[in-house]
């Protein structure tokens, strides 16, 4: 598949599976279009060429009408979390029930609930979003992206910007919620740590491209020295710490 | 001079690809209207925020309005000794003119740049597509009631302007000059048209109200998602909004009253 904005190519030919009940990352440095490429498989936007399957169908050719139905089946947590801001905990997550079911309040109410208790928020229910911590809001938006019973969940930049704690009860949710409810995983992140802690399979994206996949252990062990850099941290190497420039003398003695 | 005309075609091609846009967009929301009514609480709760919410600009402005009205009227009218025609031309000039062209201009300001904000921010907060995520059609539930109800709430707005509008010019007119009462009131009524005065007004209102609300929304939608893009959207509104306010008045008072 590949995908373009303006004459800035964002992926070129890239291929790649997700395996049903698993935690897949797609890990990468800022900017490479891992937000893109879930926009992409949740048919928000359309690539310039080559296709994305979801259960045998192709996302980009469905109908609107079919294309709802297929999200239907798949949940997202959004990087801010997408919360609407004019309703509470409780109507965010009955939202989409009231929506595309016919379920009585009573149910709806019992849902709602049980999707609050998983990810240990069932006392926020009263509050507004804006009443919320960012570690809540994810939870809330993680809550609701199950309110469906999906089969697929993906999660877009899940870690970022979280204190300790709350990075820990985000990692070991999307984590036993994959277990627990049989769903599909799509992490994006590039939180290096608490991605591999949870995932069974890793891309990582740079330049368009996918340049190495693997198992966590697989990419631990890797000899490729741009993946030793990305998964250590370490500040120079294949991408180097300073941008291009010309050299410092030569640029301190220049008029 | 070339490179002149190939800045000016290069503007006006891009205007109307805007309005193309803008055409699309108001097209798919119209598509959308159906499911709409199925869901009426949705119009209400945007008829009260677009429409309840302007209210008291509305009563102030008008009040005020209908005042310096009769007041200016006075002062003319008292030189020919007409000054007990005051009220015919409080009430036309606010039912055929004023009423729906101040009213518009405020909606625009008030309604008109709130809608765009809030649904600026909801782009800008990727709550329009969460909503598309989770298999809601943004166009549906947010788009298309917040057009309807302020389709629905400037001819309202603007009827109660003219009401208290000629309510303000009987204040100066009765009490502030000494018009008797009667004089004003059978004057009003029978100089004033139901169809030519009246409803022409309300049609302007009507007209006015559909395209400051498919302003408003259609440059939310398309906001830049950051503060300054934001900021800029919302001006857009104000400016873009207010503008077609004035030239779709002169174009429709043209229409209607043309061969006066």
């Amino acid at each position: 598949m590949s995908f373009s904005r303006g004459s800035r190519k964002i992926f070129n030919d890239i291929s790649l599976d997700i395996s049903r009940g698993n935690v897949t990352a797609i890990m990468g440095p800022s900017g490479t279009g891992k937000t893109t490429l879930l926009k992409l498989i949740g048919g928000q936007l359309i690539p310039d060429s080559g296709s994305i399957c979801m259960d045998g169908n192709n996302v980009h050719e469905l109908s609107r009408k079919d294309l709802y139905r297929l999200r239907k089946r798949m949940g997202m947590l959004f990087q801010s979390g997408a919360l609407l801001t004019d309703l509470n905990v409780f109507d965010n997550i009955a939202y989409p029930i009231r929506e595309h079911t016919d379920l009585d309040e009573s149910m709806i109410r019992s849902l709602v609930l049980m999707k609050l208790n998983a990810v240990g928020l069932r006392g926020a229910r009263d509050l507004m979003p804006s009443e919320l911590s960012g570690g809540m809001a994810r939870r809330v938006a993680m809550a609701r992206a199950i309110a469906l019973d999906p089969v697929m969940v993906m999660y877009d930049e899940p870690f970022t910007g979280q204190d300790p704690i709350s990075m820990g009860v985000l990692v070991n949710l999307i984590r036993s919620m994959n277990q627990s409810l049989h769903l599909s995983s799509i992490v994006v992140s590039h939180d290096v740590r608490e991605t591999m802690s949870i995932s069974d399979q890793i891309y990582l994206i740079s330049g368009g491209k996918i340049v190495a996949e693997g198992s966590p252990d697989e990419l631990t062990k890797s000899s490729d020295p741009w993946v030793k850099q990305f998964i250590a941290g370490q500040p120079d190497g294949p991408v180097p710490f300073h941008y291009t420039a010309d050299p410092l003398m030569q640029d301190l003695l220049q008029e | 001079m070339l490179d002149k005309l190939q800045f000016v075609g290069q503007k006006l091609l891009a205007t109307f690809a805007r309005l193309g846009q803008a055409t699309i967009f108001l097209y798919q929301i119209i598509l959308t209207m159906p499911g709409v009514f199925i869901r009426p609480s949705l119009i209400i709760k945007q008829l009260y925020s677009t429409g309840v919410q302007t209210l008291v600009i509305i009563l102030v402005a008008g009040t005020f309005v209908g005042m310096v009205l009769a007041l200016q009227a006075y002062y003319v009218l008292v030189d020919f000794g007409a000054e007990e025609s005051i009220s015919q031309m409080v009430v036309l000039s606010l039912m055929r003119e004023l009423a729906p062209v101040i009213t518009g201009l405020l909606f625009a300001g008030r309604a008109g740049s709130a809608l765009t904000a809030e649904i600026g921010l909801m782009k800008s907060t990727e709550q329009l597509s969460g909503m598309e995520m989770m298999a809601i059609d943004p166009m549906q539930r947010v788009m298309a009631p917040r057009i309807l109800a302020g389709f629905m709430a400037l001819p309202i707005l603007t009827a109660i302007f003219m009401a208290v509008g000629v309510l303000g010019g009987y204040l100066v007119a009765v009490h502030g000059v000494g018009i008797y009462e009667g004089v004003y009131w059978s004057l009003a009524q029978a100089k004033v048209d139901f169809y030519t005065d009246l409803m022409n007004g309300m049609i302007k209102s009507i007209v006015f109200g559909l395209v400051i609300v498919w302003i408003a929304v259609f440059e939310g939608h398309d906001s830049v998602p950051t503060s300054e893009g934001l900021g800029q959207a919302t001006t857009r509104t104000v400016v873009h909004g207010s503008l077609a306010v004035l030239g779709l008045d002169f174009l429709l008072t043209a229409l209607m009253f043309g061969d006066i």
